[in-house]
């Protein structure tokens, strides 16, 4: 029995840890899957966390926080549209600037207005989201197995976490069953064959990465008003980079991306829980060595496991006219 | 012989007047006026670079016209985009297909004509109405099939099937028999007659004139953006039409004298090549080629042609097989590369110029040194003697006719037949014992067309050896002293100049074989 409420500690921290990713790397999948390469997501999310936590200090709301997140994440967005869709920029390159922007950007504002060494004073309990108990779950609790799994498990998180998983098959239906998703996933395969059929290709792609924007946005202001309590420098750390190989690793389609960051964020619970145990027969590994441990899965998985990818045919190549 | 006679307006189902279209200093399009009749198949030839695509991406609202004025059934419209043309009822089937390889045949068809923001309900009335056009034009086509799955003959159908779905009522089709073997063509025109029957206007860009004569009711020929000629089929021939896209006399055949084989320096057994996917490629190819011959080998695009070349010029490994290039044999396991191959006295004009014969952004001088970079004769220690790569160019130039004759030019601003007559000035400039080319005149204009088939006849008679891939059946019987056919990876049979003509090779080519390999061939090699 304990064994089991530790695994259901474990699992209930994958799913908080996933959520930053599935919402990041399904904003890569719209940019993407539309052929905007987006290596932005890691910067988009962490001017989203910095406008998130810093709106919940100075008003109080998360709620308005999230709303700031989304506009510092989609205003990066639209910069990074316009260099690339407009200007036909290289798209990698848009990308790395805006993270290297992004980073500078939150450090130097965080300093200025709060003087905290960058971070953001760290935000009471009703500015930030909340977990909600779902309903029973307290009645449910003495069920065996069907209720802490439900108590612990599937009750208790944030509203964030709930609407990024109603995202994976909201954003499936999306993308194969409307007029939508058709166009999206045409254009980002044979931007031609959109144009001929009389369908703007800037307008598809302005409109794919916005939601992208939009997406970064929800998972930065989950880094800095829901998982945490304020913002701190860098606190992305990789996770755009992350969500950008889970999508690799689920091959641009929603649900296998959804497995693949919970993949990720399993072996990041994994290796929280690790640090500084004595495992049976190799004794305690040294703590960097467990916290590389996400990274190493990652850079197995990719080169190894994955098989062949393919990514989106015209992805990272902006749309010319022949001539 | 003008083909277009004075006529109430409406009398037409489309009308160019007076188009122009520049692209920065070139004028692709000048003061262009045609006009062209309900329910028939109306040609549009002229060589490359001749201005028909330009025209009829204008029509099809894909660039904008600089002047002049379209109409269609008698009206002035505007038309600034692609879906402008849709509206109208112009349909487009391009060179390359605007096809999402990824994408079944109904997401292709449905995509941009979806009838409503959710897909489910507007699929299921999409493939009542496909299906009803498919019976009406004869198309038949797979609708749940990948398109990427489908053959490209299949493939062509689905455009032509996508356009007359957004209600085509003239359908545009640029080179349409690129692509296609000889019965997905006699396919392709049984279709196009039926929509002339069923009264749409079929408009034909190619610059293949027997199809013109075979297919057309009028054709227009463009020369230099301008349109020189029209002329009702029936009234004409091939020759007037030939001579009125280049302007001159041309000869459509190659003048040569009956070949003098020697010893045989290039030969293959047994080859097989089995890509990365697993699929066996090249299979258990087998030939000859002597000193002084053209061997042409036969086929549509992708049929192994390319993998056997990349094999014979060493830039592709083989899984098993022996190739002998001048008495020394190789192995799967030997070590051969293109450097070796040149050394060794092979050359080679690759099929594909742009990605594998020059480098688009490099000036004429440095593509016109690629591969051969590091003879002696061009450097001065180990630095290029950029002074003499110059120079070096300027004579390649000069002996092949290539224009402008600038050699600082970049690569890119000269014409495919200039390109290419660059890359063959290079390849035949060391005297190459054997010499393989792909595709020499793809791209080509007619002019350069004739000039490269006589370089390549005088290398022969110099008793060279010359293997010769290409997908134009015309230029494989005029040029070749045999002829290999090759489908599905096998050479399925062989003919001699003397016994081929384009039927029996066409049938070889869709995979029927009525001659097998000659066993000769193999026991000559094994002697």
């Amino acid at each position: 029995m304990e064994m089991f409420l530790t695994l259901l500690s474990l699992l209930d921290s994958t799913v908080r840890l996933a959520t930053p990713l599935l919402l990041a790397a399904l904003a890569g999948f719209y940019s993407e899957r539309a052929g905007v390469v987006d290596i932005g997501l890691e910067g988009k999310m962490l001017v989203a966390a910095f406008a998130a936590a810093a709106t919940a200090a100075l008003h109080g709301s998360a709620w308005l926080g999230l709303g700031a997140g989304i506009l510092a994440s989609v205003i990066l967005a639209l910069l990074h549209g316009f260099a690339c869709i407009t200007h036909k920029g290289n798209q990698v390159v848009s990308g790395v600037a805006l993270n290297i922007v992004a980073l500078g950007l939150t450090a130097v504002l965080g300093n200025a207005w709060f003087e905290m060494g960058g971070r953001t004073p760290n935000l009471p309990a009703d500015a930030r989201f909340g977990e909600i108990t779902l309903p029973l779950a307290e009645a449910l609790r003495g069920v065996p197995l069907l209720g802490p799994l439900y108590f612990e498990l599937i009750s208790g998180h944030n509203i964030l976490v709930y609407l990024a998983l109603a995202i994976v098959p909201l954003t499936w239906w999306i993308a194969y069953r409307t007029r939508f998703g058709l166009r999206l996933r045409a254009v980002g395969e044979n931007p031609a064959a959109v144009d001929t059929a009389g369908i703007s290709v800037t307008k598809l792609r302005y409109q794919a990465v916005l939601i992208a924007g939009l997406l970064c946005g929800i998972a930065g202001a989950y880094l800095s008003t829901a998982q945490g309590a304020g913002f701190q420098t860098n606190m992305t750390a990789g996770k755009g980079f992350l969500a950008l190989a889970a999508l690799i690793l689920g091959k641009w389609k929603p649900v296998p991306t959804l497995f693949a960051c919970l993949l990720f964020a399993f072996a990041d619970a994994l290796q929280t829980r690790l640090q500084g145990v004595a495992l049976p027969g190799i004794g305690e590994v040294p703590v960097q060595l467990i916290e590389a441990l996400p990274y190493l899965l990652t850079v197995l998985l990719l080169a190894g496991f994955v098989g062949k990818a393919t990514p989106p045919k015209a992805s990272g190549r902006p749309y010319v006219k022949d001539r | 012989m003008s083909a277009a006679p004075p006529s109430v307006s409406s009398a037409w189902a489309v009308e160019l007047v007076g188009i122009d279209k520049r692209f920065g200093p070139v004028h692709a399009n000048r003061d262009v006026t045609l006009r062209f009749a309900p329910a028939s198949i109306h040609g549009l030839v002229g060589e490359n670079g001749a201005g028909k695509s330009t025209l009829m991406s204008i029509l099809y609202g894909f660039y904008e016209a600089d002047g002049g004025e379209i109409l269609v059934r008698g009206k002035q419209v505007n038309i600034r985009t692609p879906q402008d043309a849709i509206r109208l009822g112009i349909g487009m089937v391009h060179q390359h297909f605007m096809l999402v390889e990824t994408f079944t045949v109904l997401e292709n068809l449905l995509l941009g004509h979806e009838g409503g923001p959710v897909l489910g309900p507007a699929m299921a009335r999409a493939r009542a109405e496909v299906q009803a056009l498919e019976q009406q034009f004869g198309l038949e086509v797979p609708l749940d099939a990948l398109v990427s799955d489908l053959p490209v003959g299949v493939q062509q159908r689905v455009e032509i099937l996508k356009a007359l779905y957004r209600g085509a009522e003239v359908l545009i089709l640029d080179e349409p028999t690129a692509v296609l073997s000889p019965p997905e063509v006699e396919q392709l025109f049984r279709i196009l007659e039926r929509l002339r029957q069923q009264g749409r206007t079929v408009l034909l860009i190619t610059h293949k004139l027997k199809e013109i004569m075979a297919i057309t009711d009028r054709v227009s020929v463009l020369r230099r953006g301008q349109v020189v000629a029209e002329f009702i089929t029936a009234q004409t021939d091939r020759q007037a039409l030939a001579d009125a896209m280049v302007g001159r006399k041309t000869s459509l055949s190659v003048d040569k004298a009956p070949a003098t084989p020697g010893p045989v320096l290039l030969s293959a057994q047994n080859v097989n090549v089995i890509d990365a996917r697993g699929v066996t490629t090249l299979k258990d190819a087998c030939l000859n080629v002597r000193a002084g011959e053209i061997v042409g080998i036969a086929g549509v695009a992708g049929n192994g042609q390319s993998e056997l070349l990349e094999v014979l010029s060493g830039m592709c490994r083989f899984d098993s097989g022996t190739v002998t290039l001048k008495g020394d044999e190789i192995g799967p396991a030997t070590k051969y590369d293109a450097a070796d191959a040149r050394r060794r006295g092979l050359a080679h004009v690759p099929e594909d110029r742009l990605k594998l014969a020059v480098i688009k952004e490099f000036p004429a001088h440095e593509s016109a040194i690629l591969g051969y970079h590091q003879d002696k004769g061009l450097s001065k220690g180990w630095r290029l003697d950029w002074k003499r790569v110059v120079a070096k160019t300027v004579s390649l130039m000069e002996q092949f006719d290539v224009r402008p004759g600038n050699p600082n030019l970049r690569t890119s601003l000269f014409s495919g037949g200039n390109q290419q007559k660059l890359v063959m000035a290079r390849e035949m400039d060391r005297e190459p014992d054997i010499l393989l080319v792909g595709q020499p005149t793809r791209g080509v204009d007619i002019g350069a067309i004739a000039f490269i088939h006589r370089q390549l006849v005088s290398l022969r008679d110099r008793g060279k050896a010359i293997l010769l891939v290409s997908a134009e059946l015309d230029e494989i019987l005029a040029l070749s002293d045999r002829i290999l056919v090759m489908c599905d990876g096998e050479i399925v049979g062989e003919l001699s100049a003397a016994e081929a003509n384009e039927s029996r090779i066409g049938t070889m080519m869709a995979g029927i074989k009525d001659t097998p390999v000659p066993e000769a061939v193999a026991a000559e090699v094994s002697a």
